[in-house]
């Protein structure tokens, strides 16, 4: 088991890829806190962990405001006694450009997929440095990297991501914390559907542009869980600063 | 004056009363834009557009806080009842704060990322319009060469100019086909203000300071004259396949290591 005794506490952790990596860490041996908004979301997935013999607890956090961020690592440490892993997966998208996007979705963007990875870092880290070892991983996208369309506030939010990692890697690399981010392509969460219909498109020809990539195929939750399984384990013990893409070849031309 | 590169243009730059924005508006203004500049300093402000004035260009300050709608609205609407347009936008307005996410206060988090990437989103989508009504424009955006790599004790610094670098590829495929063209400068160390305030806030002496950021290929920092050559070349026709890049401009200091 990859994460023998390991404590990680991951947020937007009750669906998605937020839920596949919850339960791929337990199953290598994480005690594992699940965060997120929907508690119904969250006892169900600590109840599939449980079930199949892993240490699970749901937290409700609402990762904007700095208390609940706070109190999501101190009731993670309360249960499990520490905390090595930090996944920094919660996020949200509305498909908007410059013209469309409302000031209200602009912030609530910025402040879900870019201000909770400040906040709840902000939280973990003293904890870690103390130890002199952690491993946080932040939930990037490939639309950190490359722009998408009418998607202004997700671009700008995931773009952020990348380079607070890159920050972030710098001023904690003595201290012992790695930090990565991954950059997933378009994957079977969710989410996606969502995006369709607030596109106004059909599913199948969603889906079929989606699919349009070298790979030929959208991405599976549990692919990018294994993709943070690697940055959370010490296979990567050599790896901070570095944007991992996940996106069966999206962004390679 | 023969030739000048932006004879009959308009142009809206924001942080425009010292360092990088003040030259570009300079700069602009004697290729013939009027020039119509914001800031929160009133007393630059009054002094960059006064000092166009008196070389014989033409430019307005109005005071404006960039990160509330309410105040970008009233700068484009002086701007449009000065000029009659808005051709080109310089998204400049920046401010930096030396701290580890550690050391780094919610507040200052959140005052950095509205000036220099939200005041982005409010000025521009009042402007696209403007700009796509009139068959298109140029708008650059003020990046960062840590919006490329990351830097120590910058960790709000860096994620807002990361967020700008995405912002402005975003930008540029949602509105290329009503030829606006978005781009955006990462300079390396210039010397301005906000270069002496980093020295302050990290607590070195400025010439230890300065010293530290010319050790790059070039050996020396940034003027802001080149900065404003760089946001001139994509504002201008000049650069009229150009969108969606991230133009570095630091004397090689991201060439690389060695």
């Amino acid at each position: 088991m990859r994460l023998a005794n390991k404590v990680a506490l991951i947020t937007g952790g009750t669906s998605g890829i937020g839920e596949a990596t919850a339960v791929l860490f337990a199953k290598e041996g994480a005690s594992v806190a699940v965060s997120g908004r929907n508690e119904k979301r969250g006892h169900a997935v600590i109840e599939r962990i449980l079930q199949a013999g892993g240490k699970a607890i749901f937290i409700r956090t609402d990762v904007r405001r700095a208390a609940e961020c706070r109190r999501a690592v101190d009731e993670t440490v309360a249960a499990f006694g520490k905390l090595d892993i930090l996944f920094n997966n919660a996020g949200v998208f509305y498909p908007h450009s410059t013209l469309d996007c409302s000031e209200e979705e602009w912030d609530l963007q910025m402040d879900i997929n870019l201000k909770s990875t400040f906040l709840m870092s902000k939280c973990a880290l003293p904890g870690m440095i103390q130890r002199g070892s952690g491993v946080i991983i932040n939930n990037s996208s490939g639309w950190g990297i490359v722009g998408g369309d009418s998607a202004v506030a997700y671009c700008a939010s995931k773009g952020g991501v990348v380079l607070l990692t890159k920050a972030m890697a710098i001023d904690h690399g003595r201290q012992g914390i790695r930090v990565n981010c991954i950059c997933p392509g378009d994957v079977d969460t969710p989410m996606l559907p969502e995006d369709a219909r607030l596109r106004g498109l059909k599913w199948s020809d969603y889906l079929a542009g989606c699919a349009n990539r070298p790979l030929g195929r959208i991405g599976t939750a549990d692919e990018i869980a294994k993709a943070v399984l690697f940055l959370a384990s010490d296979d990567s013990s050599f790896m901070t600063g570095a944007a991992l893409v996940v996106d069966g070849g999206g962004t390679a031309d | 004056m023969p030739n000048r590169v932006l004879d009959g243009k308009i142009a809206l730059i924001t942080g425009g009363a010292s360092g990088i924005g003040r030259a570009t508006a300079s700069l602009f203004a004697r290729e013939g834009a009027a020039v119509a500049i914001t800031d929160l300093n009133e007393e630059g402000g009054k002094s960059a557009a006064r000092d166009i004035v008196q070389q014989g260009g033409r430019a307005i300050f109005e005071p404006a806080d960039v990160t509330r709608a309410e105040d970008c609205q009233r700068v484009v609407d002086r701007t449009l009842r000065e000029f009659g347009g808005i051709h080109m936008l310089f998204n400049n307005a920046g401010i930096i704060c030396r701290a580890s996410i550690l050391e780094l206060t919610e507040e200052d988090w959140d005052r950095v990322m509205a000036v220099n990437v939200k005041s982005i989103f409010l000025l521009s989508r009042l402007v696209v319009p403007i700009m796509a009504k009139a068959g298109g424009g140029a708008i650059v955006h003020m990046a960062s060469g840590w919006g490329l790599a990351g830097g120590p004790r910058a960790a709000v610094y860096c994620a807002s100019k990361g967020a700008v670098v995405l912002l402005t590829k975003a930008m540029a495929l949602d509105h290329g086909s009503q030829n606006i063209r978005v781009n955006c400068i990462c300079p390396g160390d210039t010397d301005t203000n906000m270069l002496r305030h980093e020295a302050r806030q990290l607590g070195e002496t400025e010439d230890r300071f300065l010293s530290e950021s010319a050790r790059r290929p070039l050996g020396r920092v940034g003027k802001p004259e080149e900065i404003a050559q760089a946001a001139l070349y994509l504002a201008s026709d000049a650069a009229s396949f150009v969108t969606g890049t991230a133009l570095v401009v630091d004397g090689g200091g991201l060439a690389g290591s060695g």
